[in-house]
């Protein structure tokens, strides 16, 4: 290491890995991983997300697992808290809408509508 | 595959030594067996500070608070919370709500974090130890690099002083100050830096938290002072007795080495600065600065008289600046937050924070750090949890053997250097032990001297003989004969050897014996006059008896080593006090507490 821009640059490369365990009050993604979530494949829906969000460096936003959502039938489940805390609820998510829900509602604040559990629920 | 969860284990001596490397090695194999090894990862890392709840794991981003986890219940944990984010209760740390529900509580809601400031500790159980990037990615270094670029010695040496920080081993010498004073030493000729990590109290273990948790924070401390002083070369004397700290600071001693961090010109500078680890053999009189010298220089560990100081004429004959553990912790972070940041911190001559190892009677057994001013109180009762088993608080010692013994007088006292001088005890290097209504505070005064007369160098007559003279004459008190004029002898040759001792082990010996003469003088005459004691701790004084609670299962007749104990089942049981060797098994073992002493 030769200089402080040197020092700045592990900082940046090594900030992801250690972001995980800082408090953090930016938006948290939760995704359904009980029997019922892995089986209908929520698994690769929170590694894409987690991958998303990785990608894209955004070292406020939490992705995490939680157990069964209630709604087997709708899924893989993912919930958005945004910053005060108020719930959007996505159903029967895949693979590769985890992109959209991260840049267009994380990011961009816009909630996805066609994946809302309005649309699924009769 | 990025990472989604991270397992990090407790590798604090505290947690090691119940087998929190085991439960790793576990949490690898059975990620694996689930196929998580690419989205979870498992790591361990310094002291959590809640020893108490050990062996500690944390899961993240979950902040859930595993404690007391054993190596079969790492199974669960991957297949329920890790594979399917369901959270395994039973083991989960909880906290009783006002409404007498048991709520689990994350990491860092819970009441002994909250009530926290952690400065010294801010990376300890966060992060990797024997990884640099880590370090690194919460700021490490970059005091280091902003010191060596931006600023000159001296207004290193202006910052640390406006920031008011206090030596943390002990008697709170200003630090700027001490680094001022040495620094007109600069460029004329070979300085030395050295970091005091003797920790030798009984009960203290807050240095060796720091080194084990967080070795880069002091390495890059001592080439801040190191730079501001003008020194070259760098010590780290630690006790050999840490094995666990001191692999973990050779190591990152040498991961710093690797990332140009420790060597020539750091930074592409003028300034270069060499480090190195020196283990001392386990005398406490080490931890004495003069001592340590010597013991570096390899002669035997014996103060000399100061002046001179240290600053003028130190290792090898050369200007040395020596600092505490702790106190190197907290500069990083006063260089990269300011000086006003950590003035704002603490009461109006102790700023900052101070670590405790809170030990003892005490629920929450376990590492604290809290700003300068909270009061005893609050650490015993909030942070520490209070008594276990419901007794009565009695007495907190603070500051080890040459500290002193307080009461629920002096429960509001604010921790400070000078509120503790003023009730006749001190900071010292932060051990807090917490006794309730079964410790005698004559056998506790007697247990620390036992301790200095065992450690005492021998160099100077009034710690070698008078410290052995006051131990003679407390056990004399402890075993019945003792005299009201003894209690008057003990006094003055306590406060003649605080007068008199060459160094502060000697100066500061006495103090357990006269706080607990102050505050606790009673019991010191409920041993000579009535041949009492009150705890029921002292052998020579008490009886073992067994009153009409008795059920007679039998329980402690059969677990009486000398046969003192007769009686048949269902039916009152005797101990014979000519036989009894009173060693308390049986009131250990008695299921109705039908066993008193008396």
């Amino acid at each position: 290491m030769k200089s402080l821009d040197d020092l700045k640059k592990i900082r940046e490369a090594a900030a992801q890995k250690m972001s995980m365990r800082e408090q953090k009050d930016g938006y948290r993604v939760v995704v359904g991983m009980a029997t019922c979530g892995i089986t209908a494949g929520a698994r690769p829906v929170l590694n894409a997300l987690v991958e998303e969000v990785s990608k894209r460096n955004l070292l406020n936003v939490t992705v995490t697992q939680v157990g069964c959502m209630g709604q087997c039938a709708l899924e893989p489940i993912v919930e958005v808290y945004n910053t005060v805390g108020e719930r959007t609820t996505y159903c029967r998510v895949k693979e590769k809408d985890a992109q959209r829900i991260i840049t267009e509602h994380v990011i961009g604040g816009k909630v996805v509508e066609d994946l809302l559990i309005t649309k699924f629920l009769k | 595959m990025a990472i989604r969860a991270q397992v990090v284990v407790c590798g604090g001596t505290g947690c090691m030594s119940s087998k929190s490397e085991l439960i790793k090695n576990e949490f690898v194999e059975k990620i694996k067996e689930v196929g998580l090894q690419n989205e979870v990862s498992v790591f361990m890392s310094g002291c959590f500070g809640l020893c108490e709840k050990g062996p500690v794991v944390v899961v993240y981003p979950d902040m859930t608070f595993y404690s007391h986890v054993k190596v079969e219940d790492v199974e669960e944990i991957c297949k329920e919370h890790l594979l399917k984010g369901r959270i395994v209760a039973r083991k989960a740390y909880t906290e009783m709500t006002p409404e007498d529900e048991a709520k689990i509580k994350k990491f860092q809601e819970m009441t002994f974090y909250a009530k926290q400031e952690r400065i010294a500790l801010r990376n300890c159980g966060i992060i990797n130890p024997f990884d640099i990037n880590e370090y690194i990615a919460r700021d490490g270094y970059m005091a280091l690099g902003k010191v060596l670029t931006e600023m000159t010695p001296d207004e290193v040496i202006d910052l640390i002083s406006k920031s008011g920080l206090r030596g943390r081993g002990g008697a709170g010498f200003p630090t700027g100050l001490k680094w001022k004073l040495a620094s007109k030493h600069r460029g004329k000729e070979q300085m030395y830096i050295i970091c005091n990590a003797d920790e030798g109290d009984p009960g203290a273990f807050m240095d060796r938290a720091v080194l084990e948790g967080d070795p880069h924070s002091v390495i890059e401390a001592m080439a801040i002072g190191g730079y501001a002083i003008g020194a070259s070369q760098g010590y780290v004397y630690i006790r050999a007795e840490y094995p666990l700290a001191v692999e973990r600071l050779n190591h990152a001693i040498k991961q710093a080495y690797e990332n140009g961090l420790l060597g020539k010109n750091i930074f592409g500078s003028e300034f270069s600065f060499d480090l190195e680890a020196r283990l001392g053999a386990g005398a406490f009189v080490c931890g004495e600065e003069t001592a340590l010298m010597a013991s570096i220089e390899g002669e035997r560990g014996m103060p000399r008289n100061k002046p001179p100081f240290p600053g003028d004429k130190g290792l090898w004959g050369k200007p040395t600046i020596i600092n505490n553990v702790e106190t190197y912790a907290n500069v990083p972070q006063i260089i990269n937050k300011g000086a006003d940041w950590f003035n704002s911190i603490g009461t109006e001559k102790s700023k900052g924070t101070k670590v405790f190892a809170l030990g003892g009677k005490i629920n929450n057994t376990g590492l604290l750090e809290i700003p300068m001013g909270t009061t005893l109180r609050d650490v015993i009762y909030n942070i520490g949890g209070g008594i276990p088993k419901g007794k009565a608080f009695k007495a907190v010692q603070t500051g080890g053997p040459s500290g002193g013994c307080l009461t629920y007088r002096d429960l509001d006292a604010k921790i400070d250097y000078e509120t503790l001088i003023s009730l006749g005890s001190m900071m010292g290097s932060g051990g807090m032990i917490v006794m309730d209504e079964d410790n005698c505070m004559v056998d506790v005064a007697r247990f620390f001297l036992e301790f200095t007369v065992d450690e005492s160098c021998g160099k100077c007559t009034p710690c070698r003989e008078g410290t052995r003279r006051m131990l003679e004459i407390l056990e004399k008190i402890t075993e019945g004969k003792g005299t009201l004029e003894d209690i008057d002898e003990l006094e003055t040759l306590a406060n003649s050897i605080r007068d008199s001792a060459l160094c502060g082990l000697g100066q500061t010996a006495p103090n357990p014996v006269l706080s607990t003469l102050k505050n606790f003088k009673e019991e010191y005459i409920a041993h000579v006059v009535e041949k009492r004691c009150p705890a029921g701790v002292c052998k020579a004084l008490i009886n073992y008896y067994v009153t009409d609670k008795c059920i007679g299962c039998g329980k402690c007749k059969r677990g009486c080593p000398a046969a003192a104990i007769t009686g048949n089942i269902k039916e009152m049981h005797k101990i014979d006090t000519s036989i009894c060797i009173k060693c308390g098994a049986c009131k250990v073992v008695c299921p109705v507490g039908a066993i008193i002493t008396a």
